[in-house]
């Protein structure tokens, strides 16, 4: 019995993502060494100092002491069973402390993308029809000047005029501390609080997809089988809902799964400005502390999750696009 | 058959263009008329304004261009004053179209159902299944096999025959009074052609409908036409019955433009002395084609696209490599050339074999070979001028700069242009100018051996006469053998000694060219010369004015 094409397609992409992963990982481990002092430095740094006894235990108990190959195959070994291990920094398990910051990430870069794609399709497929006209003009404008701010920079501007200067938003953080919601309250004081970290790391984005699908409606109007639909008498309306707009989102999503990575890379800045708890923000702290175990199981997870979104992008793009078939 | 009332009818139709083009008005003063149950062929060549004469009459012109003068009326009903939603009325309903090339102009992500079904929904009231079995009805109308699976088929999942039946399907779904026709068959081989252009009659006679039809191709006015109009920048020249237009042009530019159009029957053949020596032969040459496959993935299914090929070329010699698309002749060109490499087989050049020569003798070796491209325009490098283009292949193989200038300037005198025109740049150029730069840098290594792929099809029939009338002097002057790569027969005809013929991959009939085609012996090539479009019509030999001549 054969297996259905989309069955066999999806097991085939999981086999091809054993080799990338593991590539990801052993390069990650073998470039934390490559960078002076371990997690005991950086431990003893915060004790204000110690002996040169205690440093030598103490290395000895994290097996520090072991050659680099001994110590990568011992959590190569680990992971194959999906222990993550033990940060020392944050004192609880690696698989806890990811579990825990993951859905704020997650939250904040699919609120994102979303408000990006949505966002920059309907903007973008409405300068492009109108093509050259004033409103298209500034919107394109808006668009280059959003387009070429840092997200870092963006961010600073929005807390210094809403949160600051107007008062209408949080500065940072996920939630107001010292309310103590419950409830429905909990998740809009949340809600609240993304509010600025989602629009500083979707709007370069948004400014993106915009301008793309801009030029794509442009060049698909232009297309022969537009001029087809006119000859069959179909009014402007139709023509861009039924011929132009699928056509022309089609360089959008390749470049939505492409970027997810990068995404994922604005989160670090993004998280760590707004002092939100995601593993984005966790995982600038780990490369600072020397926690090894806690970034090894960021890299995987992110790894993960990059592969896993591309492989959605292209289930999608095959789906939109009748001409690719899924091998 | 032409004593309908007119369908269709120009009168006094000016089009002008935008600012800054090349002439101010695309058309001027056009006036025709096309009557119901008859087939109108506009024929004129590129920039005639025969396609804008098409968009005019269904309001369909590009942004810029626009009717300034004249009246278009349909059914005796001036358009002029009708709203944009009324003229959308109309078309598709009473006033269809068909392009030239049915892959562009079909909707690549919508099933081909919908897409004629979309002619319907906007026009009619019809419900669901009514309209599937119309849709049905009209497919096998045009004769499509299994017309339910087409239906249900993307247009990339058919041929290019099939995709230009669903065009067709499209535009007669309404039975509208008046369908232009703008090149419908250019894009398809001459066997799908063939069909196409019976459909296309039989159709109308069972329908009734007018037919504006536009085309380049005298043969295919010789084979559907009812009456001709001859369009010449814009200006009609000459219009009549088309047994009159076509034995016995009137203008000076209809007679120069049938002039040009090659005869079927070949002149005769070089005379090449059997001890000529052989310059190119290929031995058992194969090549397949299959999609590498990842790591994990499954293989596609290969494509043989040459199988156990072996010729020989002589000097001076001129050997036709004919076949539709897909029959494997680019893929020897690219061969020979070593652009690609075989499976297995020899090529070999003088007596050295070029597929396996190494890097060092390659490069010796491909001195004595060159190419002539289809597109001039995109084998050209843009930003380069014609004098580096052509000097580029001498100074690689080690000459002076000054003396590679020098022999550009002589070989531009060669391909007739002005050696002044080495300091311009490609885009500056005409398409048969462009093509005579291609020769001129394919000459400049002074190679044994021209491949040419297709060198004349994007020209126009003046144009591509001009440049098959250099090939054909250079091979004289020069002693060159050419391996002459085409699908259109007639020029095959007018400057191939002998022809191969090629179907999927494999060589079904080769011989002196005259004998082919006069009779051939394989029932692939007995098929293909009787689809050569008007093949009953010899272009009369009229005595050509220089007055008025392109």
């Amino acid at each position: 019995m054969r297996m259905p094409p989309i069955l066999a397609y999806a097991l085939r992409r999981l086999l091809q993502a054993v080799p990338t992963i593991l590539i990801v990982m052993v390069g990650t481990f073998l470039l934390m060494q490559l960078a002076p002092g371990d997690m005991v430095d950086a431990l003893v740094g915060d004790m204000g100092g110690a002996d040169a006894a205690f440093i030598a235990r103490m290395r000895q108990e994290y097996g520090l002491d072991q050659p680099v190959w001994v110590q990568l195959m011992r959590y190569m070994g680990k992971l194959a069973t999906f222990d993550f291990g033990w940060s020392y920094v944050y004192e609880q398990p690696v698989s806890t402390l990811l579990l825990d910051r993951l859905p704020v990430t997650l939250a904040l870069m699919a609120a994102s993308l979303t408000l990006a794609f949505v966002g920059g399709v309907a903007l973008g497929a409405w300068a492009g029809r109108h093509a050259y006209s004033a409103a298209d003009n500034l919107i394109s404008t808006l668009g280059l000047v959003f387009y070429a701010m840092p997200n870092f920079f963006l961010a600073l501007l929005m807390i210094l005029l809403f949160s600051i200067h107007l008062g209408w938003l949080p500065v940072g953080g996920l939630r107001d501390i010292a309310a103590f919601h419950t409830g429905w309250r909990l998740w809009l004081d949340m809600a609240i609080h993304m509010i600025m970290p989602v629009a500083a790391l979707s709007l370069i984005y948004l400014a993106f997809y915009m301008r793309l699908m801009r030029s794509s409606v442009i060049e698909v109007s232009e297309l022969d089988f537009v001029r087809t639909a006119r000859a069959k008498g179909a009014p402007e309306g139709r023509i861009m809902r039924h011929h132009i707009m699928r056509n022309a989102m089609l360089p959008v999503v390749t470049l939505l799964g492409l970027q997810f990575a990068t995404v994922l890379g604005g989160s670090v800045v993004i998280e760590t400005m707004f002092a939100l708890p995601g593993i984005a923000q966790l995982a600038y702290n780990s490369v600072i502390r020397r926690d090894l175990n806690t970034l090894m199981g960021i890299v995987f997870l992110s790894s993960l999750l990059v592969i896993a979104v591309n492989f959605i992008t292209d289930l999608i793009y095959a789906r939109l696009d009748s001409r690719i078939e899924l091998r | 058959m032409s004593d309908g009332a007119p369908v269709l009818e120009f009168r006094d139709l000016t089009v002008a263009l935008p600012p800054g083009s090349d002439r101010p008005l695309a058309l001027d003063g056009l006036t025709l008329q096309v009557r119901a149950g008859e087939i109108v062929c506009l024929v004129g060549e590129s920039g005639s304004g025969k396609s804008l004469a098409a968009l005019a009459a269904m309001r369909l012109l590009a942004p810029g261009v626009q009717v300034a003068g004249g009246t278009i009326r349909l059914d005796g009903r001036d358009l002029a004053p009708l709203s944009e939603a009324e003229m959308r009325g109309l078309r598709g309903d009473d006033m269809a179209m068909i392009f030239q090339e049915p892959m562009t102009a079909l909707n690549p992500q919508k099933r081909v159902g919908w897409q004629i079904d979309e002619v319907l929904r906007l026009h009619t009231d019809l419900d669901r299944r009514a309209r599937r079995a119309r849709i049905r009805e009209i497919l096998e109308e045009v004769r499509i096999p299994d017309p339910a699976g087409a239906a249900q088929a993307y247009p990339h999942q058919l041929s290019g025959g099939q995709r230009q039946r669903v065009m067709i399907a499209m535009a007669l779904v309404l039975r509208p009074r008046l369908i232009i026709a703008d090149e419908p068959t250019t894009a398809l081989d001459v066997t799908t052609q063939k069909q196409v252009l019976a459909l296309i009659r039989d159709i109308q006679r069972g329908e009734g409908a007018g037919i504006l039809f536009i085309t380049h191709d005298f043969g295919v006015v010789a084979e559907i036409a009812d009456r001709v109009a001859v369009l010449r920048r814009g200006e009609l020249v000459e219009q009549g019955p088309a047994a009159e237009v076509l034995n016995r042009p009137q203008h000076p530019y209809t007679r120069a433009l049938i002039a040009a159009v090659p005869a079927l029957i070949p002149p005769p053949p070089a005379a090449i002395p059997p001890d000529a020596p052989v310059v190119l032969k290929a031995e058992g040459l194969d090549k397949t084609f299959s999609a590498r496959g990842t790591l994990f993935g499954p293989r596609r299914k290969p494509v043989q696209a040459v199988r156990d090929l072996s010729f020989e070329l002589r000097r001076g010699e001129t050997l036709g490599v004919v076949g539709e698309s897909g029959s494997g002749k680019t893929t020897v060109a690219r061969i020979v050339t070593r652009l690609i490499q075989p499976d297995s087989g020899r090529v070999l050049i003088g007596g050295e074999d070029f597929a396996h020569a190494k890097p060092a003798e390659v490069r010796a070796l491909r001195r004595h070979i060159q190419m002539v491209f289809q597109d001039p325009m995109a084998s050209l490098n843009p930003r380069k001028r014609v004098i580096d283009l052509i000097a580029q292949g001498p100074m690689i193989h080690g000459m002076k700069k000054a003396e590679a200038h020098a022999r550009a300037r002589s070989l531009l005198e060669l391909v007739e242009l002005s050696p002044a025109a080495g300091e311009r740049y490609p885009h500056e150029f005409s398409g048969g100018q462009r093509q005579r730069i291609g020769i001129a840098r394919a000459l400049a290594l002074e190679p044994r051996v021209i491949v040419a792929d297709e060198p004349v099809s994007a020209l126009d029939v003046s144009v591509q006469a001009q440049v098959l009338r250099l090939l054909a002097d250079l091979r004289a002057r020069l002693q060159l053998s050419l391996l002459f790569v085409t699908h259109d027969l007639r020029v095959a005809a007018q400057l191939c000694d002998r022809v191969m013929v090629m179907s999927k991959g494999e060589v079904v009939e080769t011989g002196p060219t005259a004998e082919v085609f006069s009779d051939p012996q394989h029932p692939y090539t007995q098929s293909l010369i009787a689809s050569i479009p008007g093949r009953d019509w010899t272009p009369p030999r009229v005595a050509l004015e220089t007055e008025g001549a392109p």
